[in-house]
C-alpha cells in the first residue's frame, strides 16, 4: 500500500495577516509556519491506513519554497517514512500548482494519493480534484472518514445536512476534512527519527499562472458595535434593536 | 462570447435557493456584456419540470440534463455534463455555486476545460471589459481580487452572499443527453444519510445560533433550540470547534476556519469567546449578536449588538421575547 499526502506550508492560524507594500502580497516579517490542518488531517489518515495495514509506504510532498522542507520534516516527524520536496513558485492558480504535483505524482505507482479539503492560506479548495482529473484519477472531496474495502475506498463525504458514502476504486484521490481522529503529535522519537528518513529536492514542473493577482485588501471594517446592556433586562432592547433598526427578526 | 452559463443545483427535484443566486448573478454579468444567461441544471428524470423556474431569476435558456443517478450529486456524470455544457456556448463565463457539489465539480471543470478557477467568490463584476472576482483568503483576514486568463472565466459563488433578483426572461427548456458516458463513471455514491434534522444547513440559513464552551455541556443546548425554535424555520443550530472537538455537538455544525464558512443575515453567538479561528467563519454575517459573560470576550469587537450577562438568564428571556413578538405578527 502506497500512500502520497500533498502538504502545504502556510501561516498559522493565529497569525495577523499584514498586506505588504506592493500591494499584492503577505508581509512575511514575523510569521510562523505550519503544515495546513486539513493537510495534517489527510497525514493522519494516511498514517492509520498504513497501520491498519500492517505494512506499507507514506511519502509527503510539498510544492514551495526551499523553507517548505520544515514542513516536510514535520511531516516525518509524525510518521511519514520520506518526503519530497518540489522547488517552485506558488501563486493563486491552483491548477499550476496541480500540474506541478500530477507532473511528480504520475507513474509513482501510488495507490492513494491523500490532499487536505483546503489550504488555509488562499482557501481554494480546487488543487485535489484538479490533480485527480490530470491524473486521470478517481476523486472522492470533503471525506471525514475513510476505509478500505476489496481494492476500493469507502469514504464519508460530507455534504450539507449529512453525509454521503462515496466509494471508488484504488488508485484514487481522496481529499480529508477534520474526522473523529485529531493529528498525532510528533514524538520525541519520531522527531529524531525524521532527521535520518530521506527528504528529496528537486525543480517542480508548475504549470503556467493564469490567475492574476490584482490586489489584496483588508476585510471592510464593521461598524462599531455596542453594548445593548447587562443580563435579561437587555433583552427587550436588543429584540427592538433587532427589528426595527437591523431588520432581521 | 457575451454569454454566461450558471450551473444551478436541485435537491429532490426542487431547485435550491443556490440556484437563483448564481442565475441571478449570471444576469449581472450578462447585462453588462449584452449576452444571454444559460443555466444548466442535472438532476433525475422529471427535473425538467421545476427547471423552467430559472427564468423568473434571469435565465433565458435552461438545459437540463436528466439521469437516474443523479438523484445524488454524481461527481464524474456530472462533469461530464457540465463540461459538454460549457464547451458547447463559447461562454464569457461559468458560475457555479460553491456548495458541496459544487466545490467538487468546479475543479474538475476547470481542470477538464483547462482554464483557471477563481473559489467562493464574494463579489464579481465586469471593470473594463475583464471578469474582477473578489474572494476572501487568509480566512477573510484579506480579500484578493483576480482576473483570469482564459475562457470561459469558471468562478464559484460562495452561498448566501449574492442576493437573488427577479428578472423575468423566457427560461425556455431544452433538454440535452449530453453525451454522458455512464461506463466511465468510477465514483459511486452508495448511500445520503441525512443528519435528523429538519432544520437548513448551516451554510444555508438565514439565521444561525450558535454555542461554544459558556454553555457548559450538551445538555444545555435544549435552550439554544427553543430559541432556535422561537425564531421558526430559516434558524438553524451552529457550534464552536471547542465544544465539537469535546463531542458535544457534531462537526456539521462546526464555524470556523476548519468548519464551515456561514454568510447568514442574523448570527447568535452564545458563550463563545470569538476566537480568530471562529471569526474567520461568520464575520461575514449580515448582523452579529454576542451573548457572553465576559465584556472583554473579543467576540464583542465584531458583534453588532452584546449583551454581557449570563447565557442561562439571557438566553431563556429572548426565547420568550421572541416569541411573543412573532405571536403578535
Ligand atoms: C488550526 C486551528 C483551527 C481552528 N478552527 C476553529 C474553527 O473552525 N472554529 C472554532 O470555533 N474554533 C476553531 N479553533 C479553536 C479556537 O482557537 C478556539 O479555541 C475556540 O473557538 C474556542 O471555542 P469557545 O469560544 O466555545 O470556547 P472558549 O474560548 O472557552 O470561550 C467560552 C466563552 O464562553 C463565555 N462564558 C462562559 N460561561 C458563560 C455563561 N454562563 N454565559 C455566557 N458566556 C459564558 C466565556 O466568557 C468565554 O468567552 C481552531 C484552532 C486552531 C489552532
Ligand atoms: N503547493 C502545494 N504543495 C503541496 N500540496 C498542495 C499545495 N497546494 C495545495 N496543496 C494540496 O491541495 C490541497 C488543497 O489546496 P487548495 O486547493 O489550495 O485549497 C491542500 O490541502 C494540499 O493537500
Amino acid at each position: 500500500m502506497k500512500i502520497t499526502v500533498c502538504i502545504k506550508r502556510v501561516p498559522e492560524t493565529e497569525a495577523r495577516i499584514r498586506i505588504a507594500g506592493d500591494g499584492t502580497s503577505i508581509d512575511p516579517a514575523g510569521l510562523k509556519f505550519i503544515v495546513s490542518p486539513y493537510d495534517e488531517y489527510a497525514l493522519e489518515a494516511a498514517l492509520r491506513l498504513k497501520e491498519a495495514a500492517g505494512q506499507g509506504e507514506v511519502a509527503a510532498i510539498t510544492l514551495g519554497e526551499s523553507a517548505a522542507a520544515e514542513q516536510l520534516r514535520a511531516a516525518l516527524a509524525m510518521g511519514a517514512d520520506r518526503a519530497v520536496l518540489l522547488k517552485g513558485a506558488v501563486g493563486m492558480d491552483g491548477l499550476a500548482t496541480a500540474r506541478g504535483l500530477a507532473a511528480e505524482l504520475q507513474g509513482s505507482g501510488a495507490d492513494l494519493i491523500l490532499f487536505g479539503m483546503k489550504a488555509v492560506d488562499d482557501d481554494q479548495q480546487q488543487v485535489g480534484p484538479m490533480v485527480a482529473e490530470l491524473l486521470g484519477l478517481p476523486c472522492v472531496t470533503a471525506v471525514a472518514e475513510l476505509e478500505l474495502q476489496d481494492g476500493r475506498i469507502v469514504c464519508h463525504r460530507e455534504i450539507e445536512g449529512g453525509f454521503e458514502v462515496v466509494e471508488a476504486p484504488l488508485p484514487a484521490v481522496v481529499t480529508v476534512t477534520k474526522g473523529k481522529h485529531e493529528p498525532r503529535y510528533p514524538s520525541l522519537k519520531g522527531i529524531m527519527a525524521a532527521k535520518k528518513k530521506p527528504l528529496e529536492e528537486k525543480e517542480a514542473q508548475v504549470g503556467q499562472e493564469r490567475v492574476r493577482l490584482l490586489g489584496l485588501s483588508y476585510p471592510p471594517e464593521r461598524p462599531p458595535g455596542r453594548i445593548v446592556g447587562e443580563g435579561p433586562d437587555a433583552v427587550p432592547e436588543l429584540v427592538r434593536l433587532l427589528r426595527e433598526e437591523a431588520k432581521v427578526l | 462570447m457575451k454569454n454566461v452559463l450558471a450551473i444551478a443545483e436541485q435537491r429532490d427535484g426542487a431547485l435550491r435557493r443556490v440556484s437563483q443566486e448564481v442565475v441571478s448573478a449570471a444576469r449581472d454579468l450578462a447585462d453588462a456584456l449584452g449576452g444571454e444567461v444559460h443555466a444548466l441544471v442535472m438532476g433525475p428524470p422529471g427535473t425538467t419540470g421545476a427547471a423552467g423556474e430559472l427564468g423568473r431569476w434571469g435565465a433565458d435558456r435552461v438545459r437540463v440534463v436528466e439521469h437516474e443517478a443523479f438523484t445524488q450529486y454524481n461527481p464524474d456524470g456530472f462533469a461530464q455534463a457540465a463540461v459538454a455544457a460549457a464547451r458547447d456556448g463559447d461562454y464569457f463565463a461559468v458560475l457555479v455555486p460553491a456548495t458541496a457539489a459544487g466545490k467538487d465539480l468546479a475543479p474538475r471543470l476547470a481542470a477538464r476545460l483547462d482554464v483557471p478557477l477563481a473559489t467562493d467568490a464574494t463579489a464579481i463584476a465586469i471593470e473594463g471589459g475583464e471578469l474582477v472576482v473578489t474572494r476572501p483568503v487568509y480566512a477573510g483576514k484579506a480579500f484578493a481580487r483576480v482576473a483570469l486568463e482564459g475562457a470561459p472565466r469558471l468562478v464559484s459563488l460562495r452561498p448566501n452572499v449574492f442576493r437573488p433578483q427577479e428578472r423575468p426572461r423566457a427560461g425556455t427548456v431544452e433538454r440535452h443527453d449530453a453525451g454522458l458516458r455512464p461506463e466511465e463513471w468510477r465514483v459511486r455514491v452508495r448511500e445520503v444519510v441525512a443528519a435528523a434534522a429538519e432544520r437548513p444547513d448551516v451554510t444555508e440559513a438565514e439565521v444561525v445560533v450558535s454555542g461554544g464552551r459558556g454553555l457548559r455541556g450538551p445538555e444545555n443546548w435544549g435552550m439554544l433550540e427553543a430559541l432556535c425554535e422561537a425564531i421558526g424555520p430559516r434558524c438553524t443550530l451552529g457550534a464552536s470547534r471547542a465544544v465539537v472537538d469535546a463531542g458535544w455537538r457534531p462537526h456539521a455544525e462546526q464555524v470556523g476556519q476548519t468548519g464551515k464558512t456561514v454568510s447568514p443575515q442574523l448570527y447568535i453567538a452564545v458563550g463563545i469567546s470569538g476566537a480568530i479561528q471562529h471569526l474567520a467563519g461568520m464575520r461575514t454575517a449580515s448582523v452579529i449578536v454576542a451573548i457572553n459573560k465576559d465584556p472583554d470576550a473579543p467576540i464583542f469587537k465584531v458583534a453588532d449588538y452584546g449583551i454581557v450577562g449570563d447565557a442561562f438568564e439571557v438566553v431563556p428571556r429572548l426565547t420568550d421575547e421572541i416569541r411573543k413578538l412573532r405571536s403578535g405578527e
